[in-house]
């Protein structure tokens, strides 16, 4: 990792990029001579473990759903790597699975930018001081990866790996399970990945958008990175926004207002009943101007998650809606553990009789304390994040509960169900 | 605190031989899968209470499916 190539000689200084308009520059499918065109080179070989503190500074936070910081997720896998007589050079698994069925920035990315995600990869390895690194993408975006891949020559050590196509297949952990061989199951988390990971390599997953901002902050530094965002959200993320006609991938700054993204995509927030953020995992929320951040207090703002803004239209029943949802996370259990395989199913049931208009007061208090017995109890935070959803739909459709149970939601009458 | 029972969910089947063994600190849910009675035990570290340690390593080396394993006390996540 000490001599770069001669294509990451700093031959071409460009700008950095002006505004919230970062990580698609080079246009669309861009390939590796659009892409110097519009960053410029990047010398990953003078990239040190330094590095971290850069990262650090930075203020960047995963985009792949639990908005961890990323310089922590870094510095863990480090120190465990450099421990020790025989320590294991770490493991850097760039993680583009998206297993979020109403997402596609992911997918967009690296059809779009591979290379910006490439150049992360690479400084991230470099910055733990490893050659170990794999890109792991779903069947769809694997063409682009690969051809981005052969278009040079710093990154052929980089590994592509396919991930499968179910909505756990990018757990953390499911991920390594899967790149070792085995299924792309969520494993047992007795041991931290970035103590023990891949074949008992520390190992860092970071999401592919995560990664393609490290590898321009690697470039344009802190406080380029930093002039976008506010303080306790600095940058920019990818979102999805999704339902009621619209489907689009946008890049916003970070703590952006919710209504700024609506409207941007081409809807008007007060024509909505609820929308749902941060996906299937996510929380339901009415469609007030929340900020889209991962830190505050949860009356002004709801986290991104995995940056999905699902936009229930109003000729929708939100408890409808909220009761497939279920269903399919119930379905996509990796049914290795009882409460998850169990417990979800019970919940989409009585979810189910619920929507499906039965007029029985007991089903919100089974529903509570199906929730309280479930959540905490897997191996891989699915069961955690499903009852988190289902508690938002029940306190933000508490006025459509009332009407189901006295037989009238007007909603179901309209034959949305 | 004389740290926790770690549940490997992916292995537990819920027969529930834990339960019977360390029948104070844990119950059996819906599923018979084991639970803490103190409602707390999130994400299957379930404290051990003073004077339970025995039967914990009991349980830990009884349970058929290898699932229990004993964590030193103030370790966390
Ligand atoms: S909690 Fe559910 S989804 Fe996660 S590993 Fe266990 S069975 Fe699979
Ligand atoms: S004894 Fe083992 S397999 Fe049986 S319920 Fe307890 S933990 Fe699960």
């Amino acid at each position: 990792m000490t001599t770069p190539s001669a294509a990451l000689r700093n031959v071409h200084p460009v700008p950095p990029p002006a505004g919230a308009a970062r990580l698609f520059l080079a246009g669309s499918r861009a390939g590796y001579s659009q892409h110097l065109q519009a960053y410029g080179s990047i010398d990953v070989g003078a990239v040190a473990p330094g590095f971290l503190d850069v990262v650090e500074a930075s203020g960047l936070t995963g985009r792949g759903g639990a908005a961890f910081a990323s310089w922590r997720k870094m510095a863990a896998a480090a120190q465990a790597g450099g421990r020790g007589l025989f320590s294991a050079r770490p493991v850097v698994i760039a993680n583009g699975a998206e297993g979020e069925p109403l997402s596609h920035k992911d997918a967009a990315l690296l059809a779009h930018a591979p290379h910006v995600v490439l150049d992360g990869v690479l400084v991230a390895a470099a910055a733990l001081q490893t050659s170990h690194a794999y890109i792991y993408v779903t069947a769809e975006t694997m063409p682009s990866v690969q051809s981005a891949l052969a278009e040079r020559t710093d990154a052929r050590h980089i590994r592509p790996v396919e991930a499968d196509d179910t909505f756990i297949s990018g757990e953390a952990s499911a991920v390594v399970n899967k790149i070792q061989g085995g299924p792309s199951l969520p494993l047992d988390k007795l041991r931290r990945l970035s103590d023990a990971g891949l074949r008992g390599r520390p190992t860092l997953v970071l999401n592919v958008e995560t990664l393609a901002h490290i590898g321009l902050l690697a470039r344009f530094g802190v406080d380029w990175f930093r002039s976008v965002g506010t303080a306790r959200d600095p940058g920019t993320r990818l979102v999805t926004v999704a339902g009621a006609g619209t489907d689009q991938v946008l890049e916003v700054p970070g703590d952006a207002s919710l209504h700024g993204i609506l409207r941007s995509s081409g809807i008007h927030p007060e024509e909505l009943s609820a929308v749902l953020v941060g996906g299937y995992h996510g929380r339901w929320v009415r469609p007030l101007d929340y900020r889209l951040s991962p830190a505050g207090s949860p009356e002004t703002l709801v986290r991104p998650g995995v940056g999905v803004i699902y936009v229930l239209s109003p000729d929708q029943c939100g408890l409808a809606v909220t009761a497939q949802i279920t269903e399919y996370l119930a379905g996509q259990s990796a049914r290795q553990c009882g409460p998850c395989m169990f417990g979800l199913r019970a919940m989409a049931d009585v979810l189910n009789r619920l929507a499906d208009g039965e007029r029985d007061p007991r089903l919100v208090a089974e529903l509570e304390r199906l929730g309280r017995i479930v959540s905490g109890r897997g191996s891989c935070h699915h069961p955690d994040g499903t009852v988190r959803m289902v508690s938002s739909a029940l306190e933000t459709f508490s006025d459509d509960v009332r009407e189901h149970l006295i037989g009238r939601c007007t909603r179901i009458q309209r034959g949305t169900r | 605190m004389t740290g926790s029972l770690h549940i490997d969910w992916t292995r537990c089947d819920g027969r529930g031989l834990c339960t019977e063994l360390l029948a104070t600190l844990l119950t059996r849910d819906d599923w018979g899968y084991p639970i803490s009675r103190r409602g707390d035990g999130i994400r299957g570290e379930v404290p051990i209470a003073p004077g339970h340690e025995e039967a914990a390593r009991e349980a830990v080396i009884l349970c058929p499916k290898l699932a229990l394993t004993l964590r030193p006390p103030a370790k966390s996540s």
